[in-house]
């Protein structure tokens, strides 16, 4: 600045003073002492701790930050340097300059860092120093090994998840929701049980969790109970096992519902005659002769829960021979639906009789002449409902129909594999239970859960679907013409990341 | 020869002293032996006063002087005045400083001949020291210190300032005082030189810190050595020897 200035400027040559303990010149500085002579007298590295001792998990190969919490570290590691620069006490009183890992032997259960530290000494002067620290590395198992090594099956919490009808769609169905959340990662074991599905989990929050998830999808009542398992009265600990009891509502999509009477009241006399057209977390009811439709939460159905009046295993097929719209299209809770008046036929009847059945349906921007549609045949039905019963004078319909069938465009693709692939829960199948399962109709079932998700984008928009590697797409399809059974948009599905080989190597490796 | 000492556990005996070529002042201590040590160096030689200036111990830090004459602040008592009066020589002029900087020990570094002061010392105050030290006055500083009564000490032999002056300082404070000068420090390393460290043309005391290198650096700068009678004796014979080869 003084020269820019042009200002005169004595020039400062630094002169050399004797070091004040052992005499040689050297530069002045803060304490006036050689850097040798300041080694000696002060040890900065004095305080810190040179010796600790790590807990290491040998079999999941984690390191115990106390108090409980147990650290992924592979040797060498960004990770294990921080947790063992971190173990090292007083480290807050001198300034971390540097540190690294010294090679040791991996078997010989020592680790070495070696730090370089600074602080200010003797007023002012900062002195920087390096000094190795040793950790004795001690294998213990961690809480979650050991429970494991002690028996594999040991659970804490589980979570019952049953729903009282006669197909397993809503478990398919669910088993994606699952899938796509990541919700039973921690469940140590999944089995597929009648009429449901057990998840057992190591920690009671674990299960808690998992309950709270399924109270988010889907209309559950839930109850948890415990059974005292051991308990120490010295130190006052309690081991109990948890078991949550979830009931899923009977109620699936589809299904025709007769509501009881003060349902039906509470929700503005809807019906008594619905259908149910979705069921997330709340049902959504549809009256198909007057379009009303309304929501239904699972603390509103679980006040006064009703049953289905009959369900989508009797769903018959139906030939729609004329259809007339009676009123313009509507769009209720997300989809659209026509009003309209249709003329239907048994397919089982075609060309036996001439039963011709006159009815109010509310799709008719599904259907025209000649398609074939699912309904409910409630003039053969033999229903022994009590909530049909209270309603005195009531006068069913011959039919209600539920939706399009497709069958007949399906014949030509049935053995074909699909552009798509879902992934399973992998669960374990319980053989003990009293109902054996029923291979052929447990596959049957599935198929017709993957063609739902087909007709159904709605359905898909929480399903994550894969690539199906094996699929290869024929000339042959591509050129149908006319309307096709529906099929998943290829750019729907996700690539599915694939580390089976990569796993197998390491495996190679360790051996 | 320097002596090493303490006063009360405090190595800053420059503070509790103040020793010139005709007097030696100490502070007034809880025991005898801060005094007794200079008595026993200085006795018969010149007179060792107990004192105390504006009821304080700090001495060495108040209060300026030389064989001339002595400065004292505003803030001393007549009392005190005039037993400093009574107890020093008669050629010894002690004089009262009006001066707002009251620390005159730490503002002021002077031997026989010249003075060096903090630079915003008041004119009347700088003809004082003229008059009453009769020396010649520069306004100066040490290292970027303006205390630099603080970072000095210098006799007429011989001087030492704070480790940090530079070389270039060096050349022109000892041009200024005639006098060698050297950097150093005293204490085990502490650069506060005129606390650690009081002297005159003969001898030297200094805190009882100040290790072996530090004292034979002072020693050789002041050059205390050649003060003993012996190496006086050592010098007539070197020469005597000189002339009769």
């Amino acid at each position: 600045m003084a020269e820019e200035a042009g200002m005169f400027f004595v020039q400062q040559t630094v002169g050399s003073v004797l070091c004040c303990k052992c005499g040689i010149p050297m530069a002045p500085n803060a304490a006036n002492m050689c850097v040798k002579c300041l080694r000696t007298e002060v040890d900065i590295t004095e305080g810190l701790q040179k010796h600790v001792i790590i807990v290491h998990c040998p079999e999941c190969d984690t390191y115990l930050q106390p108090p409980r919490t147990w650290i992924k570290a592979q040797l060498e590691s960004k990770e294990l340097l921080t947790f063992c620069v971190k173990r090292v006490k007083n480290l807050n009183k001198v300034k971390l300059v540097d540190a690294g890992f010294i090679w040791t032997e991996p078997h010989s259960k020592r680790l070495k860092v070696k730090l370089r530290v600074q602080k200010e000494v003797l007023n002012g002067a900062v002195l920087e120093q390096t000094c190795t620290v040793e950790y004795v590395v001690q294998d213990q198992m961690c809480e979650s090994c050991t429970r494991v090594q002690a028996n594999p099956d040991q659970w804490v919490a589980a979570v019952q998840l049953r729903q009282h009808v006669s197909h397993r769609r809503t478990f398919f169905f669910l088993e994606q929701l699952i899938l796509k959340h990541d919700a039973a990662a921690r469940a140590i074991r999944i089995t597929q049980m009648d009429q449901g599905i057990d998840f057992f989990f190591a920690n009671r929050s674990h299960g808690v969790k998992f309950v709270e998830f399924l109270g988010k999808v889907v209309p559950v009542k839930s109850r948890s109970d415990k059974q005292l398992v051991s308990h120490d009265t010295k130190s006052n600990n309690y081991n109990y096992k948890h078991t949550f009891s979830v009931e899923l509502c009977p109620i699936c999509r589809e299904d025709l519902i007769c509501l009881p009477p003060k349902v039906s009241a509470s929700l503005g006399h809807l019906g008594p005659l619905v259908i149910c057209t979705k069921v997330s977390n709340n049902i959504i009811l549809l009256d198909p002769f007057t379009l009303r439709h309304c929501f239904l939460d699972a603390d509103q159905y679980w006040r006064s829960a009703f049953k289905s009046l009959l369900s989508s295993r009797q769903l018959i097929e139906y030939i729609v021979l004329d259809i007339e719209s009676c009123a313009s299209e509507v769009t209720v809770g997300g989809s659209t639906y026509l009003l309209a008046d249709a003329q239907v036929a048994r397919l089982s009847d075609f060309g036996k009789n001439d039963t011709i059945y006159f009815v109010k349906t509310h799709l008719g921007h599904l259907l025209s002449p000649g398609d074939y549609a699912l309904g409910y045949d409630l003039h053969a039905a033999n229903t022994n409902d009590m909530e049909l019963n209270k309603y005195k004078g009531f006068v069913l319909p011959d039919v209600v129909l539920i939706k399009k069938s497709y069958e007949e465009k399906r014949m030509k693709k049935r053995g074909k594999p699909r552009a798509w692939k879902l992934k399973s829960l992998g669960m374990e199948i319980d053989d003990s239970a009293k109902g054996k399962f029923d291979e052929e109709k447990m596959d049957a079932e599935y198929e017709k859960f993957l063609e739902d998700l087909e007709e159904n984008p709605e359905l898909r928009f929480n399903v994550s679907l894969y690539r199906n590697k094996e699929y290869q797409p024929s000339d042959m399809a591509s050129v149908t013409d006319g309307e096709d059974a529906p099929t998943v948009p290829l750019d729907e599905l996700l690539g599915d990341l694939n580390l089976t080989e990569a796993e197998t190597d390491y495996d190679d490796m360790k051996e | 020869m320097a002596t090493r000492l303490q006063f009360e556990n405090s190595c800053e005996i420059g503070v509790f002293s103040k020793l010139t070529n005709a007097y030696c002042l100490v502070a007034i201590g809880g025991s005898e032996n801060f005094y007794s040590v200079f008595e026993s160096e200085l006795a018969g030689v010149i007179p060792v006063v107990k004192t105390s200036i504006g009821g304080t111990r700090i001495i060495g830090r108040l209060c300026a002087g030389n064989k001339n004459g002595l400065l004292l602040p505003h803030t001393t008592t007549d009392q005190e005045l005039q037993h400093l009066r009574n107890s020093l020589p008669d050629q010894v002029v002690v004089q009262r400083v009006d001066e707002r900087l009251s620390a005159l020990g730490n503002c002021i570094a002077c031997n026989d001949h010249v003075a060096l002061t903090h630079t915003d010392l008041d004119r009347e105050t700088e003809e004082l020291i003229a008059d009453v030290l009769g020396v010649e006055v520069f306004r100066q500083t040490i290292a970027g210190n303006i205390l630099v009564g603080s970072y000095c000490a210098f006799s007429n032999r011989g001087g030492l300032v704070h480790p940090h002056t530079s070389i270039e300082d060096l050349d022109e404070l000892s041009t200024l005082l005639q006098v060698p000068l050297v950097a150093g420090t005293v204490n085990r390393g502490s650069e506060v030189v005129a606390a650690g460290l009081t002297v005159n043309d003969w001898t030297a005391f200094c805190g009882s810190d100040t290790t072996a290198t530090e004292l034979s650096v002072i020693e050789s700068v002041f050059k205390l050595r050649e003060s003993q009678p012996s190496s006086i004796v050592d010098e007539m014979r070197k020469s005597l020897i000189d002339t009769y080869v």
